[in-house]
C-alpha cells in the first residue's frame, strides 16, 4: 500500500518540473553547451582540422534537414545538394553583388532561398510518393547545377564563383586565426538552426510528420493535413540545405557547379542511412563519418602504398562497404548501435543487481 | 512561447549584427603574409604539394600525371636531391571538385606546412585556390591548365603558368586551319568554362568567318551525341575540340555512331594518342562495343609543345624514358606522363636556380627570372611582367600507328592579336641542363 501512496506524487512532481523550463529553452541551453564543447575543441585543434569541424557542421545542418524530411516525414529526396546549390550561390551572388551586406544576412537570405526552392519543390513531391518522388527530387539535383551553364555572366559557367568573404570583426582580426573564426560563425548558426529544427521535431508539427509517415490514410482521418504537412517538411529540409550550401560558401569562398553532382546529394542521404535513419543524433554521426571516413580511408590507401588505381578509389570503397556492414548489423544505423549498446550495458547492469540481490 | 522565441531570434540577430561589417567588405586583416619564408624547407627535404583529379570525370587519363612526376622526383631524390634537400611530394585527390580542392589545397598548406603548390590540375578548381595562396604567401607553380588567368603578375604574384595558354593556342590551331582548310565550314566543341572561351578568342581571330556552329560540353554530363548531331547537321567539315581527353574520346565515339566523319583538330590538352587509345578501348568496351583506336584516331589532328613520346631521336623523350622505365614502368609513357615529368623536372630546376638557401621568394625570383629552358619546343614567358608557361605550339597528325608527324613546326605568339611567328630557338639538351648534378 505504501507504494501506491507514493506513485503519484512523483507524476505531479515530474510535469511541474519540465513545464519550469519551456523546450525551447532547454535546447538553447544545450546548444549552447555544444557551441562552448566546439569552440574548446577548435582552440586546442590545428587550423586544417578546425577546417575539418566547421566541415562537419554545414553538413551535419543538411543531414539533418534532410533526416527530418526522409526519416520522419517519411519522403526520399535524391536531391538535397540542390538546395545547398541554392544556398551556396545566393550567398556568392550576395558576397560579389552587394558587397555591403553583413553575412548573417546573407546566411538569412541563402536559407530563404533554400525553402523558397523546396516550397515549390515540397508542391510538386507532395502529389508524388516513392520511386516517382525520388526521380523528381533527383531531377532537381541534376537539372539545377546547368543554369550556370545557362546563364555563364551572373553564375561563372563551369568555372563557377570564387570569392573571400570577411567575417572576423576587426576586435579579432590578428587574435583568432580566420579559419577558427569561420569555424565559430558555422557552428553559431548550425546550432541555431538545429534548435529550431529539434523544437519542431518535438513539437505538434513533428508528432504531425510522424503521423503521416507511418499511415497516410491514419493522419488524415486523425484530422492532418497530409499534403500542407508534406510541404512543410520540403520547406524546413530545404532551409536546412540553403543554410548548409551558404555556410559552405562561406567556409570556402567558392560555389561552382561541380561541387553540387548527383553524388553529393546521394552522399547526404547515404549519410542519413549511415547515421541513424529518423534520429538527429544520427544525423550528427552521418556528418562526422561523411568527414571522417573519406580522410581515414585516405591515411589507409597511404600508409599501405597501395597500387595508384586502388588507393584513389578506396575511399569510395571503404564508405560502401561501412554503409554495407552498418545497415546489416544495425539497420537503424550508428544511432541504433549506440542504443543497442546501452541496452545492452543497462541489462546486464539489471542482470548484475538482479545477481546481486539473490 | 511565441515570445520567448521572438526574443531570441531578436538577441541572435542583435548578436550577428554587432560582430560582422560587409560580408564582402574587406576586414583589413591577413592580406600581408611575409614571402620570404622557408616553410617546408628543412637542412634534407622540400615538402610540395599538388592538388589532382585522381578520381571523378577528369581521372581518366589525368590521374597519371602525379605519377609521372613522381617519377622524376624519386630520379632527383636518388641522385641526392637538389641543393642536397630530397623532395617530399604530396598529392592530393579532388576528384575534380571545387570543394574539394579547396579543402585539399588548404590541408596541404596548413596542416601538411608545404613549400610550394605545383601543377595543380583544373581551371574551375585552381581557380578557387588562386586567392588563397597568394594571400598565404604560398608559391603556386607550373599550374597543369591552359588558362589565362594564372598570367597575372600583379595579382597573383606567386602563380606561374606551364602548358601553353588556350588562346595562344587556339590562334595557332586557327591559323593553321584557314591555311590548310580554306573554306570549310568549321564547327567548334568546347568545354564550358575558360578552356572553350579562351580557345575561341584564339580561334576567331582567324576562323571565324568559316565557324558555322559552336556547341559546349559541360565534363559533368558524359553524353556528347547531342552536340555531335548538331555538329552534323550544321555540316561541319572541320571539328575543333577543346576537350580533356575524356570528352575527345566520347566525341569521337559519337561521331562515329552518328555516322559523322569530321576532321577533328584538337587541343593539346587531349590530344594524346597514347592516352585516347585507351580510353577510347575503355569506353567502347563499357558500350560493348569493339573498336580500332588506331582506325578512328588516324588523321586526327592535334597541337603540342612537349616532345611526342613516340619521337624517341628527342633527347628529353630518350632522358625521361629512362627515368620512366626505371621507376614506373608498369604504366605506359604516354604524353600525359611526360607531362606531368616535365612540369616535376622543371619545377626542380626553379628550386636549384633558387640557390642553396630556397625561400618562397627565392623560388618565385627563379622563376621569374627567366632562365628556365628545358624539355619544351617553344619556349616559357615567364619574366618579371609575364607569368605565361609555354608560349606557342607545333601542329601534328596522328598516324594510323598512333605515332604521330609533325606538320607544322613550332610556332609562338602572344595572348593578344600579335602575329604568329616561326620559334627557331636552341633547345638546351638534358645535359646541357644537367639537374641532377651536385
Amino acid at each position: 500500500m505504501s507504494v501506491r501512496t507514493e506513485l503519484p506524487e512523483t507524476r505531479v512532481d515530474t510535469p511541474e518540473k519540465r513545464r519550469a523550463l519551456p523546450p525551447l529553452l532547454v535546447h538553447a541551453l544545450a546548444a549552447l553547451g555544444a557551441l562552448a564543447v566546439i569552440v574548446a575543441l577548435t582552440l586546442v585543434t590545428d587550423e586544417f582540422t578546425n577546417l575539418r569541424i566547421a566541415t562537419i557542421g554545414y553538413y551535419l545542418i543538411a543531414v539533418a534537414g534532410l533526416t527530418l524530411l526522409t526519416g520522419l516525414t517519411g519522403q526520399v529526396s535524391l536531391g538535397h545538394g540542390a538546395f545547398m546549390f541554392i544556398g551556396a550561390y545566393t550567398v556568392a551572388l550576395l558576397v560579389r553583388r552587394v558587397p555591403s551586406f553583413p553575412l548573417w544576412a546573407d546566411l538569412l537570405l541563402a536559407s530563404a532561398a533554400g525553402g523558397l526552392a523546396g516550397l515549390l519543390a515540397g508542391a510538386a513531391a507532395a502529389r508524388l510518393r516513392g520511386p516517382y518522388l525520388a526521380g523528381a527530387t533527383l531531377a532537381l539535383a541534376v537539372g539545377l547545377p546547368a543554369l550556370t551553364r545557362r546563364f555563364p555572366d551572373l553564375l561563372g559557367g563551369s568555372n563557377g564563383l570564387s570569392f573571400t568573404v570577411h567575417s572576423r570583426p576587426a576586435a579579432v582580426v590578428g587574435v583568432v586565426p580566420e579559419l577558427r573564426w569561420q569555424t565559430w560563425i558555422v557552428w553559431l548558426s548550425v546550432l541555431v538552426a538545429l534548435v529550431l529544427v529539434v523544437n519542431i521535431v518535438r513539437g505538434r508539427l513533428g508528432r504531425d510528420f510522424r503521423a503521416v509517415r507511418d499511415d497516410e490514410v491514419a493522419a488524415a482521418l486523425g484530422g492532418i493535413a497530409v499534403g500542407r504537412t508534406k510541404i512543410l517538411a520540403f520547406l524546413v529540409s530545404a532551409v536546412c540545405g540553403g543554410l548548409a550550401g551558404g555556410l559552405q560558401a562561406f567556409l570556402l569562398g567558392t560555389a561552382a557547379p561541380g561541387s553540387f553532382t548527383p553524388a553529393l546529394s546521394l552522399s547526404l542521404l547515404a549519410a542519413v542511412v549511415l547515421g541513424g535513419l529518423g534520429s538527429l543524433w544520427g544525423a550528427l554521426w552521418g556528418a562526422v563519418a561523411l568527414v571522417y571516413f573519406q580522410a581515414w580511408s585516405e591515411d589507409l590507401a597511404d600508409v599501405l602504398h597501395l597500387n595508384t588505381d586502388v588507393a584513389n578509389n578506396l575511399p569510395l570503397a571503404v564508405y560502401g562497404v561501412i554503409l554495407i556492414v552498418v545497415v546489416l548489423a544495425f539497420p537503424r544505423g550508428i544511432q541504433g548501435g549506440f542504443q543497442w549498446l546501452r541496452g545492452l550495458l543497462r541489462r546486464s547492469a539489471e542482470q548484475k543487481e538482479i545477481h546481486e540481490n539473490h | 512561447m511565441r515570445t520567448t522565441r521572438t526574443v531570441a531570434g531578436i538577441a541572435v540577430l542583435t548578436l550577428a549584427l554587432g560582430a560582422c561589417g560587409g560580408a564582402g567588405e574587406s576586414d583589413g586583416g591577413g592580406g600581408q603574409a611575409a614571402t620570404d619564408s622557408a616553410v617546408g624547407v628543412t637542412k634534407d627535404t622540400v615538402v610540395i604539394g599538388t592538388h589532382q583529379p585522381l578520381t571523378g570525370p577528369a581521372a581518366p587519363g589525368y590521374s597519371k600525371i602525379s605519377a609521372g612526376a613522381r617519377a622524376v622526383y624519386q630520379a632527383i631524390n636518388d641522385g641526392g636531391g637538389i641543393n642536397g634537400r630530397k623532395i617530399d611530394y604530396r598529392v592530393e585527390d579532388d576528384g575534380y571538385n571545387p570543394t574539394k580542392t579547396v579543402e585539399v589545397v588548404k590541408k596541404l598548406v596548413l596542416q601538411d606546412k608545404v613549400f610550394a603548390i605545383v601543377g595543380g590540375l583544373g581551371t574551375p578548381t585552381h581557380s578557387k585556390v588562386v586567392d588563397y595562396l597568394n594571400t598565404e604567401g604560398v608559391p603556386d607553380l607550373l599550374v597543369s591548365s591552359g588558362a589565362l588567368a594564372w598570367d597575372n603578375p600583379q595579382k597573383a604574384p606567386m602563380t606561374f603558368g606551364y602548358q601553353v595558354d588556350y588562346t595562344r593556342e587556339g590562334k595557332v590551331q586557327g591559323k593553321y586551319i584557314k591555311d590548310h582548310f580554306a573554306g570549310k565550314k568549321i564547327g567548334y566543341f568546347t568545354q564550358n568554362d575558360d578552356v572553350g572561351r579562351d580557345t575561341q578568342a584564339g580561334l576567331d581571330q582567324f576562323v571565324k568567318d568559316q565557324a558555322v556552329v559552336r556547341q559546349g560540353y559541360d565534363s559533368a554530363n558524359t553524353d556528347v551525341t547531342p552536340q555531335l548531331s548538331a555538329l552534323k547537321a550544321a555540316g561541319a567539315e572541320v571539328v575543333v575540340c577543346a576537350c580533356i581527353p575524356a570528352f575527345t574520346a566520347l566525341a569521337i565515339l559519337a561521331a562515329a555512331k552518328i555516322g559523322y566523319h569530321p576532321q577533328f583538330v584538337v587541343s593539346s590538352i587531349g590530344a594524346d594518342p597514347a592516352t585516347l587509345a585507351g580510353l577510347l578501348q575503355d569506353f567502347a568496351k563499357r558500350g560493348g562495343a569493339s573498336v580500332s583506336s588506331g582506325q578512328l584516331l588516324a588523321g586526327l589532328i592535334g597541337t603540342g609543345y612537349l616532345p611526342d613520346v613516340a619521337q624517341t631521336s628527342d633527347p628529353w623523350v630518350a632522358y625521361f624514358k629512362g627515368i620512366h622505365d626505371k621507376y614506373i614502368a608498369k604504366e605506359p609513357f604516354t604524353n600525359t606522363v611526360l607531362f606531368g615529368m616535365v612540369q616535376a623536372y622543371t619545377f626542380g630546376q626553379a628550386l636549384k636556380a633558387a640557390g642553396p638557401d630556397p625561400t618562397r621568394q627565392k623560388v618565385v625570383d627563379a622563376m621569374s627570372s627567366g632562365v628556365l629552358k628545358g624539355p619544351g619546343l617553344t619556349p616559357f614567358g615567364f619574366s618579371k611582367d609575364s607569368h605565361a608557361g609555354y608560349t606557342g605550339a607545333y601542329v601534328f597528325k596522328i598516324n594510323p600507328d598512333t605515332t604521330t608527324t609533325v606538320i607544322q613546326p613550332p610556332a609562338v605568339t602572344d595572348r593578344g592579336t600579335g602575329a604568329i611567328t616561326p620559334y627557331a630557338g636552341e633547345r638546351a639538351t638534358p645535359e646541357q641542363v644537367n639537374l641532377l648534378s651536385k
